[in-house]
């Protein structure tokens, strides 16, 4: 039994629902989260985590009686230090929420007011609600900006939000919401928008400010490996139903539920390393490359070979210049110097003077999938479009080409009619890769192709990339920031840092000691799937 | 699509298409005449002439439908070419950009900043008279309007993924302008349809008023109004009549206007549940 004094939030048989107003129907009541029972006890952590769509959020905004877009609670009780909030007044709530319950969110760049300084915006409700006088409140957030290891925490409060890094200001988030000394603090993936190195530095100064506040947290993130490391329990969510509640440990090393197993082998793809042949198919060669009136140089000197039908990845965080180089390869920006050979012959810097068989052959899959299909163009458009422009095929070849690309996605004919506001992420994704395939090319260039979807879904997309390179023999330079993506799927590995390649060779080699600093910074800063990873990666670093 | 349409759109469709059916079938609707003198002067409305006649003793009925089709059909006329011309060449700047975005940018900067009317009068008073000088000035001077908004959607798409993706498949201008922006800049800018008409409909009024437009006898509203207003000296309210018509015109096609530039919000997820 749960011991009553100990308990800061009790949940019982939540249920979330919203209306939905479909432009083409009715409007109707959806339930978002359904039958959700937890208790939390002082100081303690619980992780959420689960995939778009899983209620993770809605049930962390829950935690402070707030709604977004409509959601309301209709039906069960939340209890904090064991009075219902659910029905809760507005003065009611402005106690609440900001004095025993603060939010700390994804983007801190959205969260802060731009034109007010740091520490204004961080002590503002402790002083309001009268906790402590200013002179008090700056010196608690002084005192917090020195456990969460900011640089210069006497002065870094004078600053504007766009004067400190993403990953400071989130920390500054933190601090922020520390300040009245809350009992609870829903933190909503807070190092989902943050690059693999600073993120965990972020993630070390939340556990440190969690142990040393003894502040009670609902830690809200897509990502398993990152919950284990500061939850004391974890619930699993998926379609706004539990499906497993347990200690930490527990789920890690023994998930009792089917998808809970899914969750924890994630990235389990095996994948045999080729050799790189003696004739590559691209060769890059010495390219520097600015982007035009400026002089800086994102790329410098960055020269790699890629082989037909194998798989090169990129690696690096922002701004490392990945994703400049593919610029530079498919033409759209020109380099400044070095060449890029295709198939042994030398490819135009420009995109227009290129013809339309050096179009063909090389190919392009973004990120958003969501942003790179028209709108207002069919799947059988997107994908039939490049049958007609490049193989001049129309009427019935066109269709039974398209049903054979759908097929190879592992997508039917049925969508073939459909748009692509109709689709879920992974299928808009798929779409993309068939759009590509339909060039028949030799290289795709892929972009962060994985870095937008759900880890299953993620998953699901790098098995079909690697039987379709299987299939089709195709080339895949893969830009990524994310190292367990490459571990499965790379032949050839380059490491970028602030436009120069740090580190490059075949996967093995690569990933193989001794390695130089940054790579070996950007290894240990990759979350493990066990519990105690964070404090043993902090001890090691 | 059409289920939950809002009260005031209703309004605006049926008056609307009650207006459209006058314009189309007026020769058959008309008890008389376009130009036939049938009673004496300014006649006030009776079981005979509904709404009485005229300062020349015409039906007044009779030439209100006349006039619907001479107004909409010219202010229809007008948008068309002003749509045409501003769509296609908006999207083409945002598109090339460039050399030919600056020129055409800057030319219709110099043609917006003549007052329209004066310029329309200027240009109106020196080329001949007729039907097709009249609806081209028109079109002509508003689709620099239209340019604008479309120049703005477009250059908001063409940075677009979808469209680099065009790009590097190699397409041409014409894909890209018609095929990848096109569609995606539909709905402002039929939203902004109503709005142009609504001020071609009022442009032709004024310009008739003023006696540049349409030419006695035949009728449109803007002109009838000139004709009549002698009359409100006396208490006749036979001008207030097509002025009347211009104003209801207007406030039905911007409800129609006004309720799908609300559906297009609702589709970017605009409304709010709180």
């Amino acid at each position: 039994m749960v011991n009553s004094d100990t308990v800061l939030l009790d949940v019982r048989h939540l249920q979330l629902s919203a209306m939905a107003y479909p432009p083409d129907a009715k409007p109707h009541k959806i339930t978002i989260v359904d039958d959700v029972s937890f208790t939390l006890e002082k100081g303690q952590v619980l992780g959420l985590i689960g995939e778009s769509g899983a209620g993770k959020s809605t049930i962390g905004l829950a935690a402070m009686a707030y709604g977004r877009g409509g959601v309301h609670i209709s039906s069960g009780e939340v209890l904090l230090n064991g009075v219902d909030i659910s029905d809760a007044s507005r003065k009611e709530l402005r106690r609440i929420r900001g004095l025993q319950v603060c939010y700390v969110s994804q983007s801190a760049a959205a969260g802060f007011n731009p034109a007010h300084r740091l520490i204004d915006q961080v002590v503002e409700s402790t002083v309001l609600n009268r906790i402590a006088s200013r002179k008090d409140a700056q010196a608690r957030a002084i005192a917090l900006f020195d456990t969460l290891g900011l640089p210069n925490p006497e002065t870094i409060g004078n600053r504007y939000p766009h004067q400190v890094s993403g990953g400071q200001l989130q920390r500054v988030m933190t601090a922020m919401a520390l300040c009245s000394e809350p009992d609870l603090i829903v933190f909503d993936e807070p190092t989902t928008a943050l690059d693999v190195t600073t993120q965990i530095d972020v993630l070390a100064a939340i556990k440190r400010a969690i142990k040393k506040t003894g502040v009670a947290a609902l830690y809200i993130s897509h990502d398993l490996a990152v919950v284990a490391q500061v939850s004391d329990k974890i619930m699993v969510l998926r379609n706004g139903k539990t499906v497993e509640f347990d200690e930490t440990r527990s789920i890690i090393e023994a998930p009792k539920e089917q998808y809970t197993r899914e969750l924890v082998n994630v990235r389990g793809i095996e994948h045999e390393q080729k050799v790189p042949s003696d004739n590559p198919l691209l060769t890059i060669d010495g390219i520097s490359a600015a982007y035009p009136g400026t002089d800086i140089h994102v790329l410098k000197h960055v020269s790699m070979q890629l082989s037909a039908g194998q798989t090169l990845a990129i690696v690096g965080e922002s701004g490392s210049g990945k994703s400049t180089l593919a610029r530079v390869i498919t033409g759209l920006l020109p380099p400044k110097s070095g060449t890029i050979n295709f198939d042994n012959q030398q490819l135009p810097p420009y995109l227009k003077k290129r013809s339309r068989e050096e179009l063909q052959q090389l190919q392009m899959i973004y990120q958003m999938a969501d942003v790179a299909m028209n709108p207002r163009h069919t799947v059988g458009t997107i994908i039939g479009r490049p049958l007609t422009y490049y193989f001049k095929l129309r009427g019935k070849a066109r269709r039974d080409r398209v049903a054979e690309l759908l097929d190879s996605i592992e997508m039917g004919t049925g969508f073939t009619d459909r748009y692509p506001a109709e689709l879920s992420g992974g299928q808009k994704q798929r779409v993309c890769i068939a759009r590509a395939l339909a060039a028949k090319p030799r290289l795709i260039i892929c972009d962060e192709v994985t870095s937008a979807l759900d880890p299953l879904v993620a998953d699901g997309i790098l098995k079909l990339l690697l039987d379709l390179q299987a299939r089709e023999n195709v080339a895949y330079l893969f830009i990524t920031h994310d190292l367990a993506t490459v571990k499965a799927i790379a032949d050839s590995i380059a490491i970028m840092h602030q436009g120069k390649v740090v580190r490059y060779g075949t996967k093995s080699d690569v990933l193989k000691p001794p390695f130089d600093d940054y790579t070996e910074l950007l290894l240990s800063s990759v979350p493990q799937m066990q519990a105690g990873w964070l404090d043993e990666a902090i001890a090691r670093q | 699509m059409f289920r939950n349409i809002p009260l005031s759109a209703i309004v605006g469709l049926v008056l609307t298409s009650l207006f459209l059916l006058a314009a189309i079938f007026a020769p058959w609707i008309a008890p008389h005449g376009l130009g036939e003198t049938v009673g004496s002067v300014w006649e006030p409305s009776s079981a005979q002439y509904w709404l009485g006649t005229d300062n020349l003793g015409r039906d007044l009925l009779s030439r209100m439908i006349y006039g619907a089709r001479t107004t909409i059909f010219i202010a229809l006329m007008a948008t068309a070419l002003s749509f045409s011309l501003g769509t296609l060449l908006g999207l083409t700047a945002a598109v090339v950009g460039g050399w030919f975005d600056l020129l055409m940018s800057r030319f219709v900067d110099l043609l917006m900043s003549i007052p329209t009317l004066i310029f329309a009068l200027v240009v109106l008073s020196v080329l001949p008279g007729n039907l097709v000088t009249l609806i081209l000035v028109m079109g002509i001077l508003d689709s620099t309007r239209v340019y604008r908004l479309a120049r703005a959607v477009a250059v908001d798409i063409n940075v677009m993924e979808y469209v680099e993706a065009a790009r590097l498949r190699g397409e041409g201008r014409v894909w890209i302008v018609f095929r990848e922006i096109l569609p995606n800049a539909l709905t402002p800018l039929i939203a902004e349809l109503g709005l142009r008409f609504i001020f071609q409909v009022l442009f032709l009024s004024a310009l008739s008023f003023l006696g540049l437009g349409i030419q006695p006898p035949d009728a449109d509203w803007g002109g009838m109004v000139k004709e009549n207003k002698d009359g409100i000296i006396f208490g006749i309210p036979a001008a207030l009549i097509p002025a009347g018509a211009i104003a209801l015109l207007a406030i039905s096609v911007n409800l129609i206007a006004d309720w799908i530039l609300n559906r297009t919000t609702d589709l970017k997820g605009g409304r709010s549940g709180q």
